[in-house]
């Protein structure tokens, strides 16, 4: 029992490095808010200018961030899990591409609408794209395997991507208003996408929690889960649909941030081992951080620039990613 | 130390079962019977079946014709968390996820045993507790499976389905791509299983001379059917290995416990 309670330390330890840098990061901005003012602004007291620039512009941001990481990490390591790929990421389900598609749709040929209408939309997009990938998967011996998942993943992110860059290439109005969330970017997101999309990701967080143990059965493989007496077909399905709702949320609120599903679940797995109830939870936390150190760093070195946090993203992960790639082959059997 | 449990030892039978994989039949109108507390051994040329029979069994087959009784009862009837409660069963060569260790392993052999939301229970601990001390895996159950020797792998393997407590295991090529030293280490706990805990083991293996040594019942089939069943001198003989493998073989007594040995001819000493 020793090792759980030093991962419970652990994990309450790095919950609270996560309270502290969103705490720094609400200071970061082009009015300067120092760390009293925020913590005024948001017990609701002090200048009202600090309160509106706090609670209006840099606590949704701050929140987004939160969400989507551990939201994406989460879904990641659930991915990895239920495929037995470790290269497997939210996308693989076509969710990225779908919601792109859906956002993109619905402004040639819809009105303008609030930013908080678009996140509907995104949604949408991403569990019909993941409901379809599924389906196609679904036909044919063996039912939805990992490797027809895969294929009919990409296959349909493939022609969704054609579609939507096809659009974009005739329609500029377009492709200005969907250029930063395209590339994944946490600025100017009004609270109420957040509060859209957070009902979703609370739900899908709590759902991976709750049946952690059922995904570390699946990550066995589709045989041995079978043997041991898993249903494997309502698991797959129950999985597919918290990462829906996980990583369709993220992606509506922030784009698709890349790195995020793919680098956190492994570096969580070399730091305390394959158990999925620590898994799950430490995803959650380290994907938090990892999203909102990326967004603020660059803002707090480079101020005056927003650089969008899908790329800083790439950025911090792709080296990261090299590192583990590095680490872990130099450790295989 | 038992790892078997009487209502568990549940009669698995194939009546006039029929099955195979997409247009084509591999097993047709098959008869075969478990025979309880014995180590019964598959043997017969790649793709003649055995393997589908095994998986027939423990309904990972979809049925054409006949079925399979479990308890008397069609297999398909029951669900996969009952069938994981009665029948164990070892797939060929299995990998396990990276850094997973011996005892998680074991721990997941509990899975039919919990339900949605059950705690980890003592009873589930004995269980898992008795399949380390049974494979002898205890000193290693802290260590990765990927980090572990053939044989010490897939006594881990064997300690999950033990942890299920079925009194039925079904092991697809235990001893396929290990070495000597851990093929033998294998069919010594195998035997001992059955030996010691009254352990009902089926087994596909591809070496005679060692189905002859360990079998109590050795099963030949040929081309989806049994060709001959019987105990090893029964079936062990040159026309029985020529008829279903095609090979001729002078067959001498093993020195040391007198079980038929086949040694096949080569081309030249026709």
């Amino acid at each position: 029992m020793a090792a759980s309670a030093l991962r419970l330390v652990g994990l309450l330890t790095l919950t609270l490095v996560v309270i502290v840098i969103s705490l720094w990061a609400l200071t970061i901005g082009s009015s300067d808010i120092g760390i009293g003012g925020v913590v005024e602004a948001l017990a609701g007291a002090g200048d009202e200018r600090r309160f509106l620039v706090v609670t209006t512009v840099r606590l949704p941001r701050i929140l987004a961030a939160l969400l989507a990481g551990a939201s994406l990490a989460v879904a990641g390591a659930i991915m990895q899990a239920v495929t037995s790929n470790p290269l497997a990421s939210p996308g693989l389900l076509g969710i990225n591409a779908g919601a792109a598609f859906a956002v993109v749709a619905s402004l040639i040929l819809f009105e303008p609408a609030p930013t908080a209408v678009y996140v509907w939309y995104a949604f949408g997009g991403a569990a019909a794209a993941a409901f379809i990938v599924y389906m196609l998967a679904s036909t044919g011996a063996g039912g939805a395997t990992p490797l027809k998942l895969a294929l009919s993943g990409v296959i349909l992110s493939v022609f969704l991507g054609s579609v939507t860059a096809s659009i974009l290439i005739f329609d500029k109005t377009t492709l200005d208003n969907v250029r930063l969330w395209s590339v994944g970017s946490l600025s100017g997101r009004p609270m109420s996408s957040v509060v859209a999309v957070a009902p979703y990701i609370g739900f899908g967080l709590v759902a991976a929690m709750a049946f952690s143990r059922q995904v570390a059965t699946l990550s066995l493989g589709a045989q041995v889960a079978r043997s041991v007496g898993q249903n494997i077909a309502l698991w797959r399905l129950a999985s597919g649909a918290i990462v829906v709702m996980l990583a369709g949320s993220a992606v509506a609120m922030a784009g698709p941030i890349g790195f995020v599903g793919l680098v956190v679940p492994h570096m969580v797995r070399l730091a305390i081992g394959t158990d999925y109830r620590w898994i799950l939870p430490y995803c959650a936390i380290a994907g938090a951080l990892l999203v909102i150190l990326a967004d603020n760093l660059l803002r707090f070195a480079l101020p005056g620039r927003d650089i969008p946090v899908g790329v800083t993203m790439a950025l911090v992960g792709a080296p990261l990613f090299v590192f583990l790639a590095r680490y872990r082959i130099g450790n295989a059997r | 130390m038992s790892v078997r449990d009487p209502e568990n030892a549940a009669p698995l039978t194939a009546r006039n079962l029929t099955t195979g994989y997409a247009r084509k039949n591999i097993l047709e109108h098959l008869d075969f019977e478990i025979l309880h507390g014995c180590f019964t051994v598959l043997i017969g040329p790649n793709g003649c079946g055995k393997s589908t029979l095994l998986r027939a069994l423990c309904n990972l087959m979809p049925v054409r014709d006949g079925g399979v009784l479990l308890d008397g009862r069609q297999i398909s009837e029951f669900s996969t968390k009952e069938i994981a409660r009665r029948v164990g069963v070892l797939a060929q060569g299995p990998v396990a996820p990276e850094g997973l260790t011996v005892e998680d392993l074991a721990r997941q052999g509990r899975y039919p045993h919990r339900s949605l939301f059950g705690q980890w229970s003592d009873e589930d601990e004995t269980a898992c507790r008795t399949a380390l001390e049974l494979t002898a895996l205890t000193h290693l159950k802290d260590r990765a499976i990927d980090s572990l020797s053939g044989g010490q792998r897939q006594r881990a393997w064997i300690a999950m389905t033990l942890a299920q407590q079925t009194g039925i295991l079904l092991l697809d090529e235990p001893t396929t791509y290990l070495d000597l030293a851990h093929q033998i280490e294998v069919l010594d706990l195998v035997q001992r299983l059955v030996r010691e805990q009254q352990t009902t083991v089926v087994a596909v293996l591809h070496d005679i001379n060692q189905a002859a040594r360990y079998a109590d019942h050795i099963v030949a089939m040929k081309d989806g059917r049994i060709a001959v069943q019987g105990s090893p001198e029964e079936v062990i003989n040159k026309e029985t290995i020529e008829a279903v493998f095609g090979v001729r073989v002078a067959i001498v007594a093993c020195p040391v416990d007198g079980a038929p040995l086949a040694v096949p001819l080569t081309g030249r000493q026709k």
